[in-house]
C-alpha cells in the first residue's frame, strides 16, 4: 500500500483536499491565540493584531484563504457522494443542482458575514 | 454468531460533519477579514477588531457562541481529518496520535469556553 | 477544385493492405506452483480497433502461453467477470479497447487489493463472505400468508433501491478503495451497495437487523469519502453513495439506541 495515493491522480487530488485540514487547524489555532490575548486585556490583544499585520501573517492567511476555499469547493463537490438524494416535488433533485447550491449557499453565507461585519464596525 | 464491537466513531465523525460545515460556509469570509482585510485596511474599517469593539462581540451571547463554535469545530473537523490522513500515508501510530489529534480539539474546546466565560456578559 | 486522395478504407479489416498494429501488453504473472513471486512478461500483440484487452489476453493465451490464466464470460461488461488493473485503474477488460492505449504499452495486474491465486485471477472468498453477511434477501416486516398476496409498490418506491440492483459483483470497486487497502476487513462498496438495497426496498424490514454490521468497526465507518468506487463502477451504481449514506443512519442508530423503546440494534 506504500505510497497508493502517488499513483493515480484521483488519489493525488483526494490527499490534497484532506489535506486542506492543516490549514483549517492552522488558523483555528491562531484564533484560538487571538481569543487568549483578548482575554489577557487590551495590550495583549493590541499585540495579537500587529502579528496579524506582519507581512509573513498575511501571506500565510492568503494560503490558508486557498486552502479553505478549496475545503468549501470540495465539501460540496462531494454532496452527491454523502448525501442522500434530495426529492423535491417528488422528483430528485440533480446532483449538479445540489452542489452549485451549496456553493452558492456558501458564497452568500459569506457574503452576509461581510455585511454583517461592515455595519457593526461602522 | 459472529458479535461485532459496535464502532465509537458517529461521535467524531459527527463533529467532523459539523465543523466542515460550518468551515465551507465561513472559513473563507472569516479568514478574509481577520487575516487579510483588516490587517491590511481593505474594504473595513481600520478598527473593526479593536480591543472594544471585540470585547463587546465576546461578551455578546452571539459573539460567543459564533466564536466556540469556530474555533472549536474547526479543530475538531480538522482533528478527525489529519488523524486519518495520517493512517493513510503509512503512520499507523495508533493511540497516541489518536489523543494527540483529537486532544487538541478538546483541549481548544475547553480553553475557548473558559477564557469566553472568563470575559462575562 | 481536387478531390482528396482515397484513403485506404476498410480500416483493420484486410490487414494485408496496411501495417499490422502490434501492442505491447505487459502481464503480471503467477503461477503459484512455480514462481516465488509475481513477475512481468511482455507480450506484442498484433490487434485491430476492435479488439479490447480481453481479446488481448485471450491472444496470449492462444498464441504465447497457454497458461495464462483470468476469468471471463460474457464480453459484453455484464456478467462481471473479467476485471483487472489496466494502466493501475480497475476496469472491466471486456470494455477496455487497445486502441485507446497505442501506442503505449498496456499493463495488466490482477484487481487490487485482493490476494492473488493466479496470473489475473484474484481470490474472493472474502468478498463472497461479505455479500453473504449483510442478509441479502427480503426480511418481511411482519409474517405474510400467500393469501395476503403479493406486495404493491408504487414506482417512487421502486426508484428508492433500483439503482443498487444493477450491481455485478465485479469487485472493480474494492480494487479502487484504498480502505479496503489498508483494512481487508472493512465491508467496502458492493457489499453495502447491497445492502442498502435491501434496506430501501419498501417489502424489506430488515434495518434493524443490519445495522450491527454497519455501525460496527468493519462498517462504514472505514470510509472516508474518497469516492474512487463510484467513479470506477462500471454499472453506476454509485456504492460510495451507499456507503456514505450509512453512516448518517448509523448516526442516528449510536445517538438515540437508549430512546427506543425496543433500543433499537444492539
Amino acid at each position: 500500500m506504500d505510497g497508493w495515493w502517488k499513483k493515480n491522480p484521483f488519489y493525488v487530488e483526494y490527499m490534497v483536499h484532506e489535506g486542506t485540514a492543516l490549514f483549517v487547524a492552522a488558523y483555528a489555532i491562531t484564533l484560538l491565540v487571538g481569543l487568549v490575548r483578548l482575554g489577557q486585556g487590551e495590550a495583549a490583544w493590541n499585540g495579537w493584531l500587529a502579528a496579524m499585520q506582519n507581512p509573513l501573517s498575511v501571506v500565510c492567511h492568503l494560503a490558508i484563504l486557498v486552502a479553505i476555499a478549496y475545503h468549501a469547493f470540495t465539501w460540496f463537490k462531494l454532496f452527491p457522494l454523502t448525501m442522500p438524494p434530495i426529492v423535491v416535488n417528488g422528483k430528485r433533485v440533480e446532483p449538479g443542482v445540489v452542489v452549485g447550491s451549496g456553493w452558492t449557499a456558501a458564497v452568500v453565507v459569506g457574503l452576509a458575514l461581510l455585511g454583517l461585519v461592515w455595519r457593526i464596525a461602522a | 454468531m459472529k458479535t461485532r464491537k459496535r464502532s465509537n466513531a458517529p461521535i467524531f465523525w459527527g463533529l467532523f460533519g459539523a465543523g466542515g460545515m460550518i468551515a465551507a460556509l465561513v472559513g473563507p469570509m472569516l479568514v478574509f477579514i481577520t487575516g487579510i482585510a483588516v490587517p491590511l485596511g481593505i474594504l473595513l474599517p481600520a478598527d473593526t477588531m479593536s480591543y472594544p469593539k471585540m470585547l463587546a462581540f465576546a461578551q455578546n451571547f452571539i459573539g460567543k457562541g459564533f466564536i466556540f463554535v469556530v474555533i472549536s469545530l474547526f479543530l475538531w473537523h480538522a482533528a478527525h481529518r489529519i488523524f486519518h490522513s495520517l493512517h493513510e500515508i503509512g503512520i499507523h501510530a495508533g493511540f497516541g496520535a489518536k489523543l494527540l489529534c483529537y486532544g487538541v480539539a478538546f483541549a481548544a474546546t475547553v480553553i475557548s469556553a473558559v477564557v469566553l466565560l472568563g470575559l462575562g456578559f | 477544385m481536387a478531390l482528396p486522395a482515397k484513403k485506404q478504407t476498410r480500416k483493420g479489416k484486410n490487414p494485408m493492405s496496411e501495417t499490422q498494429k502490434i501492442i505491447e501488453i505487459e502481464v503480471l504473472r503467477y503461477l503459484p506452483e512455480s514462481d516465488q513471486a509475481p513477475h512481468s512478461e511482455v507480450y506484442k500483440v498484433p490487434f485491430t480497433d476492435d479488439m479490447s484487452v480481453l481479446q488481448g489476453a485471450q491472444y496470449i493465451k492462444d498464441h504465447f502461453d497457454g497458461s495464462l490464466t483470468f476469468r471471463w464470460s460474457c464480453r459484453m461488461a455484464i456478467c462481471g467477470s473479467c476485471g483487472m488493473m489496466i494502466n493501475g485503474i480497475p476496469k472491466l477488460s471486456c470494455e477496455t479497447f487497445i486502441r485507446d492505449y497505442y501506442p503505449n504499452r498496456i499493463s495488466i495486474e490482477a484487481l487490487a487489493n485482493f490476494p492473488i491465486e493466479k496470473d489475473l485471477v484474484v481470490d474472493l472468498s472474502g468478498f463472497i463472505e461479505k455479500l453473504e453477511s449483510i442478509q441479502p434477501y427480503i426480511i418481511p416486516k411482519e409474517p405474510r400468508t400467500l393469501a395476503q398476496g403479493e406486495y404493491i409498490q408504487t414506482p417512487a418506491q421502486f426508484a428508492e433501491y433500483i439503482q443498487f440492483t444493477s450491481c455485478i459483483n465485479c469487485t472493480l470497486c474494492y480494487a479502487a478503495c484504498p480502505q479496503v487497502g489498508l483494512n481487508p476487513d472493512f465491508i467496502g462498496p458492493a457489499a453495502m451497495a447491497l445492502l442498502h438495497r435491501y434496506n430501501m426496498d419498501s417489502r424489506d424490514g430488515g434495518q434493524a437487523q443490519r445495522m450491527e454490521l454497519v455501525a460496527s468497526e468493519e462498517g462504514v465507518y472505514n470510509c472516508s469519502a474518497v469516492g474512487y468506487c463510484s467513479e470506477v463502477c462500471p454499472k453506476h451504481v454509485d456504492p460510495g453513495n451507499a456507503v456514505n449514506v450509512n453512516k448518517i443512519n448509523a448516526a442516528k442508530d449510536y445517538f438515540l439506541r437508549f430512546l427506543s423503546p425496543k433500543g433499537g440494534s444492539k
